[in-house]
């Protein structure tokens, strides 16, 4: 049996994002949407794996904003969805959100952001928070794992309650961290889809799904938020331990909450500080805050990334300075806290010990300076791509033809593994000097071909994957497309949304729910916009790269090449060798040889390593993933391949 | 081993590189705790563990609290290591005087290693740093025995093995049996039992 349908009242291990899905089952919802992103993916890939039990729809959407809109229409409908992305997701979401906001909603619609300070897994520590402020709808931020499951659950009562949508924010140390969850029921499903819209304009059960009239509709959402406001008041969800009258009042919501709590006891504090942990960050509850900011002359907003919860205690609190008194604030205005990167028991340990003057314990003086001294002795692990990774033999082939080409081109780079080019050194791949959000390398790459008439004379490549393909290229490849931009565009076309853990997208003939549909075909939409498309295997080193070379040289029109090869980890070659691949001894010149440890040096696969004590390359067979491409490099001939034998 | 309850919070991380059974053992060991009535919490980060970096997951075993997802520095009791050089970058955080390691021998090298730039400490001075840096240690040849038993990610269930029979953690083989049962299809249950006992030998 599926762990997310254990039965009431058991006790269970989950994933925070485990808990975001049981709430929401808890809840009765009939259809979730989203697109792959760290860390939120897997409140998808749970939810689909029990589809069939629950009767749920559930789909990856080419991208987040499309996934909303899904998720809306069957609220509109009466039914109970929701969508989950991860936070630059919300930003892709965000047009058709303004407008859904202040349309309003029907069947309770909840919006999960996954976020991700510190950027663990991404190229941005984006917050989606301010979108609640700025699109004037509830936020939620949960701080433990019962808490991600209760409150997703009445995040889908309280949507319903003000006919609009709820968002729910988690972070990467509460979705990929894991802990004891009490279930609840699972409701039997009654509801059935059914959508009005033949009443009066502004009747929000019956009449048409618009935004408009504007003013008329925006101040209903705006009374909306006070009912929400009041509600917040009265939450379970928000609480407060200590001291009547603490020395320090720490206000705080999320994860962030463990680690004061954490904090607290390294300090040995929690006696003299209090607590207020708030579930509910937008709308704040005034009455609420007014009645604990009167605890303590001194308050400490812990809080990630940026100061979205301090700014608005302190606007509430020059308010209601009056009956409160004036507040000395510590956060991250005054620089106590730093408003990047992500927090943890340590930072906010020493941001209390700080102002209030105590000290956490250390280990004796002599057994830390063993660590420094151990710790100068630890080589960095730095990222890289995988042994038998197609990207790494896509990149040898781009970087060879843009060498051979001379011309200094370079790539303009996109979201996935294939961002190592950009991001490590360690790869030796550095061949793309821009990387942004999904889709932006191949409108940029349109935009550089521009400039050849300001002097930029160099051939512009761009590479997506395939997943990023149908989620943001596109447009910009329609662009290049119409207004004549040189570009030599490259699909990474391992098969999968590989980065995220596989999930399916349109180019693959097998749905979220594991249906067969048939596949979009990338190379059918580049020719069907025009261009000239070529598809090769990057594993043949020779072959693909007399195409870029050939590409390089041709001007004035956009080139598509597809690079097809599947990733080393995916389900169909995970484990399984094509090749059991060796260096023959007799055959490697080691140092003596003129290539200067090419395989080691240059290649940097992490299978191929070099023996210190022979002065030879040599394969770790545990690691090596037997894709052979390293036996096309060596100039010697000396590594050699022969079919696995399965 | 030793059957005893805990008192206090025990903080384990577990750490290797990506591909090394990181995420699915502490997933079993805490599977374990949880049905044993401790309040589990462990803390992963496992976006980028796919390529080829460094993964740790903290584990917090407590009898009553939620606890942050994140150990604080000096903080672990018990490192468990499917890497040696993993073990060591560990405990240079959050090692403290009282810390047990337990740690595979087999070397990964990280990618600076390989093309030369970056040293790989030798085996002589990690184990030395661990005998200087820890109460107690053990060297385990997990993934020597993982290959001997057909798979070298066997390693991760060797290493539990071997976990168990030091007592420092409230689970035995009877748990472990009991909880793979719930995760793992009845094929490969066996190959894992036998993973644990090399394991829990290799400590006897």
């Amino acid at each position: 049996m599926s762990k997310l349908l254990s039965p009431d009242k058991s006790t269970v291990l989950f994933l925070g994002n485990e808990a975001i899905a049981r709430g929401a089952l808890e809840a009765g919802l009939a259809v979730a949407s989203g697109y792959p992103g760290t860390p939120s993916s897997e409140v998808i890939e749970s939810l689909a794996a029990v589809a069939d039990r629950r009767n749920l729809y559930v789909e990856w959407s080419v991208n987040e904003k499309v996934a909303l809109e899904v998720a809306a229409a069957a609220s509109f409908s009466g039914l109970r969805a929701m969508a989950v992305m991860k936070q630059n997701g919300v930003n892709v979401a965000s047009d058709f959100l303004l407008h859904l906001t202040a349309s309003g909603t029907r069947g309770g619609l909840v919006l999960v952001s996954c976020e991700d300070p510190g950027a663990l897994s991404s190229v941005n520590e984006g917050e989606s928070r301010y979108f609640a402020r700025m699109l004037e709808i509830p936020l939620l931020e949960p701080a433990d794992f019962q808490e991600v499951k209760d409150l997703t659950k009445w995040a889908f009562e309280l949507s319903e309650i003000i006919g609009n949508v709820v968002m729910l924010r988690s972070v990467t140390r509460m979705s990929h961290a894991s802990g004891n969850v009490v279930c609840a029921k699972l409701p039997a499903r009654s509801r059935r889809a059914k959508f009005s819209y033949d009443g009066p304009v502004m009747d929000s059960k019956t009449g048409p799904m618009i935004s408009t009239p504007v003013v008329a509709k925006h101040l209903l959402h705006q009374q909306k938020l006070k009912t929400v406001e009041a509600l917040f008041e009265k939450s379970p969800f928000n609480s407060y331990t200590g001291p009547a009258r603490p020395e320090l009042l720490v206000i705080t919501s999320s994860v962030c909450f463990l680690y004061v709590r954490e904090a607290l006891s390294m300090l040995g504090l929690r006696g003299r500080v209090g607590v207020l942990k708030l579930a509910t960050t937008w709308p704040l509850p005034d009455r609420l805050l007014r009645k604990h900011l009167g605890r303590a002359a001194k308050v400490l907003v812990v809080e990630e990334v940026l100061p979205f919860l301090e700014e608005n205690v302190k606007v509430l609190a020059a308010a209601m300075a009056g009956k409160t008194g004036i507040k000395t604030f510590f956060g991250k205005y005054d620089g106590t806290l730093p408003a990047a990167g992500e927090l943890n028991p340590d930072i906010v340990a020493d941001a209390i010990g700080g102002i209030m003057k105590v000290r956490r314990k250390k280990p004796p003086a002599s057994y830390l300076s063993e660590i420094k001294k151990a710790a100068s002795l630890i080589p960095a692990r730095e990222q890289t791509f995988c042994a038998g990774c197609p990207h790494r033999a896509s990149f040898w082939n781009i970087r060879r033809a843009i060498a051979l080409d001379g011309r200094e081109g370079f790539v303009c780079g996109d979201i996935g593994c294939y961002s190592m080019a950009a991001l490590s050194p360690a790869t030796g791949y550095h061949t793309m000097p821009t990387l942004h959000s999904m889709g932006s390398g191949t409108g940029l790459a349109g935009g550089f071909a521009k400039l050849s008439a300001f002097g930029l004379e160099k051939p512009i490549l761009a590479v997506c994957g395939d997943s990023t393909f149908y989620h943001a290229v596109i447009p910009a490849l329609i662009n290049a497309q119409h207004n004549r931009a040189d570009i030599t565009f490259i699909v990474l076309d391992n098969a999968g949304t590989a980065m995220t853990g596989f999930q399916p997208h349109p180019g693959l003939t097998v749905s979220a729910l594991g249906e067969t549909v048939p596949a979009v075909d990338i190379a059918a939409v580049c020719r069907g916009i025009g261009a000239k498309v070529v598809i090769a295997d990057p594993f043949d080193i020779d072959t693909t790269t007399k195409i870029l070379t050939g590409y390089l040289a041709q001007k004035g029109e956009v080139k598509v090449l597809i690079l097809r090869q599947a990733c080393a980890l995916s389900p169909e070659k995970k484990g399984k060798k094509t090749f059991d691949v060796r260096v023959n001894e007799e055959l490697c010149l080691g140092d003596a040889c003129g290539c200067n440890r090419l395989c080691t040096r240059v290649f940097r696969c992490p299978a191929l390593t070099w023996d210190k004590d022979k002065k030879k390359a040599v394969v770790d067979e545990v690691i090596c993933a037997g894709c052979g491409v390293c036996v096309s490099i060596c100039p010697q001939k000396a590594i050699e391949k022969a079919q696995a034998v399965i | 081993m030793k059957k005893r309850g805990l008192e206090k919070t025990l903080n384990l991380i577990l750490t290797g590189v990506g591909g090394q059974g990181n995420v699915m053992a502490s997933r079993v060991l805490a599977g374990m705790l949880v049905d044993a009535g401790y309040v589990v919490t462990i803390g992963e980060t496992f976006g980028m563990s796919q390529r080829g970096g460094s993964v740790m997951s903290h584990l917090r075993i407590s009898p009553d609290e939620v606890k942050s997802p994140q150990i604080p520095a000096w903080g672990a009791d018990v490192i468990v290591a499917l890497e040696p050089l993993e073990a060591l970058r560990v405990l240079a955080v959050y090692g403290k005087p009282s810390v047990s390691v337990l740690s595979n021998t087999r070397p990964v090298y990280p990618i600076g290693v390989i093309t030369g730039e970056l040293d790989y400490p030798a085996p002589e001075i990690i184990k030395e740093k661990f005998r200087m840096l820890a109460a107690s240690s053990w060297m385990i040849d997990a993934t020597d025995i993982g290959m001997r038993l057909g798979n070298p990610v066997l390693s991760n269930i060797v290493m539990i093995g071997a976990l168990g029979a030091t007592g420092l953690v409230p689970f035995d083989r009877r748990m472990f049996e009991k909880e793979i049962k719930k995760t793992l299809s009845p094929d490969k249950r066996l190959i894992n039992m036998k993973a644990f006992d090399e394991g829990a030998a290799v400590i006897r």
